[in-house]
């Protein structure tokens, strides 16, 4: 069997904070399933390879945002990977990078790649904290949990949909959060935003490889005690 | 005067914070503050202060230079206890107002207003990384605040690592700087180069940009295995007893800072070898038969460090971590530490947020057991070791040290 390709760009300029979270996770899910994986983290001055079948941008301050964005551009690589179908996941900076535009470190517009029907600009006051999101039916994804560390606005135009309302936590800020179109799906949870949302690791892993064996039983039960736990945490009425 | 009644004002607070039971070190600064907003600049005022930031060995290494400071014989005021903004300074200070000479650990972000405050004879640059991020500033973003505050301080000496790209770069306005090669366990925000954005080309300890010509710079003091070489090119050795490379490093800045004081290393060292534990770091308690060495550490670069730091096995080795105010209310920075060198040892996870922890951990394939609190940790280390490493994080690590009785 041809091994699932995970393709982690540049955590030299995009990796803040626990973003190595969602590939360790892919990885943990698919071999659970006895499926093999490859993994390839690609720096900045490195290319970026076609052959991916899932790849993963994190976080990153305005000045990497911007330097990663620029060099993405000059590449191609992802933008030829993800036209041919590939399985693209960005969070929080990375998520922006996918945009039409975002907001620079001078307050100047920067483009971005493309990839997602969205814009994003400075919010005037920073959100920070945890995020709570139901998701878009038509993905069967449970409820998101997570935390949000980011000043982005961001507006969805025509050909992306929401990828969640939020219940509590800014996301976009219009009470969406992120947004997917295809197989290109963009988030404000920040870091290793698959760790409490193994559904969405499971989307992701289904977009790429099809239908999914079951997981072994009890391998779950931590990740799920987790989950509960977060949730209960902020929920007012428990 | 205005001074004067600040700090008196400020002192009775502070007793009578004390006698209520809090430690004290930061109202007296907060009311002071309130009746006298220069005071900090009015208490630093002809003396010789040294501030010292980073992301992580603020306390401990502010403990060294103020150990290594001692043979001048004078008195140092200090804040110890680790409050490092405006009001702990200014607490520190009150307290110490004969005190010719003030070493002031202080919180990154306030280096700017701090250095305009106290017109400080040396600046300390440990290292900057990754910390805390939903309250702490982006890391990049601090670092052009330290190189314009520095540029603008043209008095000041920078004592700074010279292998941690940020903190060269941040250092490098300076008019004069102490370049150590303290050395950089953690890199994972430094790969790029801070001044052009390129992929740094880095070997070893050595780093440079391909772009826009940044380098390392060229050193005077430097860590070398257990040895210090000083700008003499005489290699001592450091023989500490607080454990750790990065404590190593902390004493060379430290010797570096009291060169420029007038200190001979032979002299600083001596102060520096009898230096055992600070602020119940490395302390070392019995409980129940159990030996218990409590180490803290709040962020990836401070794990990564204490993990090599750690007693071999058998020894258990007991994780916490809470995720309150002071240790950052995000947990994502767990995602960032490497915990495979702890397989095949004995594993124990603890503290508020002991499931984020534990779910990390078995991404990493490391076997552990829950444990609800230090004495079900203790029961379980006893069945196989005398001793028991503990590695918490902030509050995670003051709720242990208060079950424990503050010894210190």
């Amino acid at each position: 069997m041809r091994p699932l390709r995970l393709v982690w760009i540049y955590p030299d300029l995009l990796s803040t904070y626990g973003d190595r979270g969602n590939l360790l996770m892919l990885e943990r899910r698919a071999r659970l399933r006895g499926l093999p994986v490859e993994v390839a983290e690609v720096n900045s001055d490195q290319p970026v390879p076609r052959d991916g079948d899932i790849y993963l941008m994190g976080g990153g301050e305005d000045l990497p945002q911007t330097l990663a964005t620029r060099r993405l551009q000059a590449d191609g690589g992802l933008r030829e990977a993800a036209n041919r179908g590939a399985v693209v996941f960005a969070v929080c900076a990375g998520y922006q990078v996918l945009g039409l535009e975002f907001g620079g470190a001078d307050g100047a517009q920067v483009p971005g790649l493309g990839l997602l029907d969205i814009r994003s600009g400075r919010g005037e006051r920073r959100a920070v904290g945890e995020i709570v999101a139901d998701v878009d039916p038509a993905l069967n994804v449970p409820r998101l949990t997570g935390f949000e560390n980011h000043q982005g606005v961001t507006r969805l135009g025509p050909q992306a949909r929401p990828l969640a309302r939020t219940t509590l936590g800014t996301g976009n800020g219009d009470g969406t959060e992120g947004a997917y179109a295809g197989r290109v799906l963009g988030t404000y949870l920040h870091g290793p935003a698959l760790v409490r949302n193994p559904g969405l690791a499971d989307l992701l892993l289904h977009w790429a490889a099809g239908p999914l064996p079951p997981l072994p039983p009890h391998a779950e039960e931590l990740a799920q005690r987790l989950r509960d736990e977060r949730l209960a945490a902020v929920s007012p009425s428990q | 005067m205005r001074a004067r009644l600040a700090t008196t004002v400020g002192g009775a607070a502070a007793t009578v914070s004390r006698l209520a039971g809090r430690d004290g070190s930061v109202i007296g600064g907060i009311i002071g503050l309130r009746l006298e907003p220069g005071l900090l600049s009015l208490l630093a005022a002809d003396r010789q202060v040294v501030l010292v930031t980073g992301t992580n060995g603020k306390t401990t290494t502010t403990r060294l230079i103020t150990a290594a400071l001692t043979p001048l014989g004078q008195e140092i005021a200090s804040n110890i206890y680790g409050a490092n903004m405006e009001a702990g300074l200014t607490s520190a200070l009150s307290k110490a107002p004969d005190a010719p000479i003030a070493v002031l650990e202080t919180d990154e972000k306030y280096i700017p207003a701090m250095v305009k405050a106290t017109n400080p004879k040396v600046v300390v640059l440990l290292n900057l990384s990754r910390d805390q991020m939903d309250r702490a500033a982006e890391i990049w973003l601090l670092a052009r605040r330290w190189r314009e505050a520095l540029a603008a301080a043209p008095g000041c000496r920078v004592v700074a690592n010279a292998d941690d790209p940020l903190v060269a770069w941040a250092a490098s306005s300076a008019r004069q700087v102490t370049w150590v090669a303290a050395g950089q366990r953690w890199r994972e925000d430094s790969w790029c180069c801070p001044n052009c954005g390129s992929h740094l080309h880095r070997d070893g300890d050595d780093w440079a940009c391909g772009e826009c010509g940044g380098r390392r710079p060229p050193v005077s003091w430097m860590l070398s295995g257990d040895q210090v070489i000083d700008p003499t090119g005489r290699a001592t050795s450091l023989d500490l007893k607080l454990p750790g490379r990065a404590n190593r490093s902390n004493a060379v800045i430290a010797l570096a800072v009291a060169e420029a004081f007038g200190v001979h290393v032979t002299q600083a060292l001596s102060e520096l070898r009898a230096v055992t534990s600070v602020a119940g770091r490395y302390t070392q308690v019995n409980r129940r038969g159990c030996e218990i060495r409590l180490l803290l550490a709040k962020n990836p670069a401070g794990w990564l460090e204490a993990l090599d730091v750690l007693a071999p096995a058998p020894a258990p080795v007991l994780l916490a971590v809470n995720a309150q105010g002071p240790d950052g209310r995000d947990t994502s920075w767990l995602w960032d530490v490497d915990y495979r060198r702890l397989r095949g040892r004995n594993v124990l996870v603890g503290g508020e947020r002991k499931l984020d922890l534990a779910v990390r951990l078995e991404a990493d394939e490391v076997p552990f057991r829950l444990v609800n609190d230090l004495d079900e940790a203790v029961d379980l280390a006893r069945t196989v070791a005398p001793n028991l490493e503990v590695l918490a994080n902030y509050t995670a690590f003051q709720q242990y040290r208060a079950v424990l009785g503050r010894t210190q």
